[in-house]
């Protein structure tokens, strides 16, 4: 493999990353609203959340183009009050991916705050628990391996990320250019060959990051 | 003890939880069949559940009262709950489920301490170990320990020794009359097994279908 693509596999690593971490203490909060709490609206937020799930992807790239474009509502505001671009950026790249894996976070969250039995939670207040206290020492704690499931499946979503981030951040070599980017405009191009190489450390690098979410999410818990 | 409930109505799925009593003695025993509305009562008690009607008074404090929208929430009532399936904390060792509601603040904190608990439940040498690997008997032991040590004002036990064998039973009914004596703490005891409210009650009251059917010593109520 050459440096170029040594780089972009790094680059690749380094959004995925990024992006995982930034929705990990909102998707956290959903997710743990949505297994505990009902309010007014509930099924609509859920709904929403789960949209880029089945929404074309390029779409999605669409919406967030149009959000923070510089003529956008979003974009406009962070252009001109903090100097900030985001679309054509390695920041549209980490929103695209943040946007996509959302749902994969939120939906596994949710799942192992559900599967955290009440009667803990109820007994913690008894022994005069705030519900902050109740939720770092007992909710979190034992939904902790479905959150650190949800987010290795986020990151691999991320890694894979393709339509939105194309429409979003473009495919601009050395500054938005991600290994699913690469590996179509090398075919595109008719550089096969150099497609290979994205293609196989792409596969290695899904293979184990799916593998150890399997893990971490089979584990048994102590009960 | 002194503990009031007046004029309580939660709905559940196929009753209505009504009850209008005053528990007075030391151990309260309820008896009833399964799905007579017996968690319902403790959990209301401890602030779980919200009566639609009725007052709540512990010691003469009132601690709910559905007219004027008290509720005072569980984790300020001062009720430890030890629930039929104990709900000790998988992910804490037996030392940090003790300390979990450790109230230090308290008068007599040498009296609840966990040194002085741990001695008269007989779990010290348990304080290292994972919940998860002790024994029926131990872990119910720890259950009531760590409701001691939140130096509770009043005691609910749902079930507690539902899993155990009689054996097991035997051995433990010293350590609730302990709970009782050694740390002046009263009980609500709640059991459909009346074996258990023969050995620790001077009084038990009968729930079915979410009403009390009948009050008194237990040879009297628990005839069959």
């Amino acid at each position: 493999m050459t440096g170029e693509a040594w780089q972009i596999v790094f680059f690749t690593i380094q959004v995925s990353a990024l992006s995982t971490l930034l929705i990990l203490p909102v998707g956290i909060v959903i997710a743990w609203l949505m297994a505990r709490r009902d309010w007014p609206g509930k099924a609509v937020l859920e709904t929403v959340v789960m949209l880029p799930l089945f929404v074309p992807p390029v779409a999605t790239g669409l919406v967030l183009l149009m959000l923070f474009g510089r003529h956008g509502p979003l974009g406009s505001i962070l252009q001109n009050g903090f100097g900030i671009d985001i679309v054509f950026t390695w920041r549209a790249v980490v929103l695209a991916c943040a946007m996509m894996s959302f749902p994969l976070l939120v939906r596994t969250a949710q799942s192992a705050f559900q599967e955290v039995n009440p009667r803990f939670e109820d007994i913690a207040r008894t022994l005069g628990a705030s519900e902050w206290r109740v939720f770092g020492t007992i909710t979190l704690p034992l939904a902790l391996r479905g959150i650190v499931a949800g987010a290795v499946l986020a990151f691999a979503r991320a890694l894979g990320e393709f339509g939105a981030t194309a429409v979003v951040a473009g495919m601009i070599p050395g500054k938005t250019m991600t290994i699913s980017l690469s590996i179509y405009q090398n075919i595109q191009l008719g550089h096969d060959a150099a497609a290979l190489p994205l293609l196989f450390v792409s596969i290695g690098i899904v293979f184990i990051t799916v593998f150890c979410g399997q893990i971490i999410s089979k584990r048994k818990r102590p009960v | 003890m002194s503990l009031r409930l007046h004029q309580i109505r939660l709905p559940l799925a196929s009753f209505t939880l009504e009850v209008d009593v005053t528990f007075d003695q030391p151990i309260a025993g309820i008896f009833g069949p399964s799905g007579a509305g017996k968690t319902s009562l403790l959990d209301l008690i401890a602030g779980l559940r919200r009566p639609v009607a009725g007052t709540v008074q512990i010691e003469n404090e009132t601690i709910f009262e559905a007219g004027s929208r008290l509720n005072l929430p569980p984790r300020l009532r001062r009720i430890g709950y030890v629930p039929q399936d104990l709900a000790l904390f998988p992910h804490l060792n037996v030392r940090a489920n003790l300390v979990y509601g450790y109230q230090s603040g308290v008068p007599e904190n040498e009296l609840f301490s966990l040194g002085h608990v741990a001695e008269v439940m007989e779990i010290a040498h348990l304080f290292e170990r994972n919940v998860t690997t002790l024994s029926g008997g131990e872990q119910q032991r720890v259950a009531f320990s760590r409701a001691i040590l939140s130096a509770p004002r009043l005691l609910l036990l749902d079930e507690p020794m539902s899993s155990l064998d009689l054996r097991l039973k035997e051995r433990l009914i010293p350590f609730l009359l302990r709970i009782r004596d050694e740390f002046r703490i009263p009980l609500v005891y709640v059991t459909h097994h009346a074996g258990e409210l023969s050995a620790l009650c001077d009084e038990v009251i009968v729930l079915e279908r979410g009403q009390f059917t009948a009050r008194g010593a237990p040879p009297d109520v628990l005839a069959p």
